[in-house]
């Protein structure tokens, strides 16, 4: 079942950014691409759980801050070691200027 | 005096590995100086130029001093241009392989890639157990037990040291390590954090590693002289010096099981030459709290955060009039280490959580 949260503002994301989303005991990662693009992923590194918020985001690619472990945004995937295991994605859109993202 | 010193376990798999989880000093949370975003966004920028540059330079550089070699070779001035050469291919491959391993000296990925196996040949350390025992150095530095590429266990093994400026502690237990990869087998340490989906590249990387160097072998039996070798094998043990004179500066003699690297990192200014080779990981304070900064912008980062830092090292001098005496100290006595001194500016250490159970 859907599950749609309402996350922040999009202006409340820089272009080419993360921030850290908390809902409940979750944590997700919220990503504006230099097009404008909004995606949402898992929180946590899967390599050793850093929050990815930490880190940055370079050609549709967040970064993580703790080991340079690298993912693309839009697909979760992760591009190689350290970072070996996807990252889970989630459906975003938006909705009256708010980034909304389905957490089901 | 102080109480009677119990000898650490620094391997991966003893007693202190199993008390730094304990004490919460494995993957723990580490101090980090605080700069604003904005800056940081602009500091951790990928570019492609400078290590096109520096790389092209590098090579063009092996390549001359490689012709000079050969042109000379029979004749004792033939060691100007090894020497040369031996630096090039033995110790700036360090800098080069760790950068790569970051994946942050390059903007493309690929080329990253492509510099990081060849420096790693270069410099005799294989690439997959090495990033990831790099990756561990990064979670957990100098954390007995747990970090794997703790330069200096106490009490120092001196002759060790010193017998690493020729990379003869280190090189024949990675020779050694490499064939036992052939065998399509990992070391107990390597086990702990060589993850499961990487260990066919272990084996398959140290195969191709051994076919090359019995090639070049075979070729300098086949033509009866040990120039081949001058080439590909040896530099990595007679051009490891420099690196060694670098990278000892990294960590030694300082802090152990503390949780932020002001108190077990140095940086130190150098020349530019020493700059070129070590591609600025002088700068590792910076380095190690914040990994995402390429390094030619180390120096930036550096200027951005010195208010927060120990008062860096003036040069090889100042620094070394630190570790020698210090490395002689701990063979006497192991608890002894240097502590950095932070300025007033400077947010207040943080030691972490193993403070008040350290023996120190
Ligand atoms: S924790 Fe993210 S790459 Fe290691």
């Amino acid at each position: 079942m859907e599950n749609w949260v309402q996350v922040c503002q999009v202006d409340d994301i820089e272009a080419e950014d993360v921030i850290r989303f908390d809902h409940g005991d979750r944590t997700f990662a919220i990503y504006r691409s230099d097009d404008d693009q909004y995606y949402a992923s898992d929180g946590l590194c899967t390599h050793e759980e850093v929050h990815l918020a930490g880190g940055f985001v370079m050609d549709n690619i967040i970064e993580c801050p703790k080991h340079n472990g690298r993912f693309d945004i839009a697909t979760g995937e992760a591009k190689g070691a350290p970072a070996c295991i996807d990252l889970r994605t989630y459906p975003v859109k938006i909705e009256a200027g708010r980034v909304v993202i389905d957490i089901s | 005096m102080t109480a009677e010193f119990t000898k650490r376990d620094y391997s991966l798999v003893g007693l202190d590995s199993k008390l730094a989880e304990e004490k919460g000093l494995a993957n723990a949370e580490w101090y980090a100086s605080e700069i604003p975003r904005k800056r940081m966004k602009e500091l951790i920028q990928r570019r492609n130029g400078p290590a096109i540059r520096d790389t092209a330079i590098w090579f063009i550089l092996l390549i001359a001093s490689g012709t000079a070699g050969y042109m000379l070779w029979g004749s004792w001035w033939a060691i100007l241009p090894f020497m040369i050469y031996g630096v090039l291919y033995g110790s700036a491959s360090d800098s080069r392989w760790h950068e790569c391993s970051h994946r942050t000296a390059f903007r493309t990925k690929w080329m990253n890639d492509v510099v990081y196996e060849i420096a790693s040949f270069m410099v005799m350390r294989e690439s997959v157990p090495w990033r990831w025992s790099h990756t561990r150095h990064h979670t957990d530095t100098i954390i007995v037990g747990r970090d794997p590429e703790i330069p200096a266990p106490r009490p120092p093994d001196l002759l060790g040291i010193a017998m690493s400026l020729f990379s003869l502690k280190t090189g024949p237990g990675e020779i050694l390590k490499v064939l036992l990869h052939c065998t399509g087998r990992l070391t107990a340490a390597e086990e702990t954090y060589i993850p499961g989906e990487e260990q066919h590249k272990v084996y398959r990387n140290a195969r191709i590693w051994v076919l090359i160097h019995a090639l070049v072998i075979a070729v300098a039996i086949g033509s009866g002289s040990i120039l081949p070798l001058m080439y590909i094998g040896l530099p990595s043990f007679y051009g490891a010096w420099e690196q060694l004179l670098c990278g000892l500066t990294q960590h030694i003699g300082l802090a152990e099981d503390v949780l932020d690297h002001r108190l077990n990192c140095r940086t130190v200014y150098m020349n530019p030459i020493s700059r070129f080779l070590y591609w600025e990981m002088n700068y590792h304070v910076e380095h190690h709290m914040f990994p995402m900064v390429p390094y030619h912008n180390l120096a930036k980062l550096h200027e951005e955060l010195k208010h927060d830092m120990p008062v860096p090292y003036s040069g090889f001098w100042e620094v070394y009039r630190e570790i020698i005496p210090a490395l002689f100290r701990q063979v006497k006595d192991p608890r002894y280490y240097v502590k950095r001194q932070l300025p007033g500016s400077a947010r207040p250490a943080m030691p972490g959580p193993a403070a008040a159970m350290m023996t120190e």
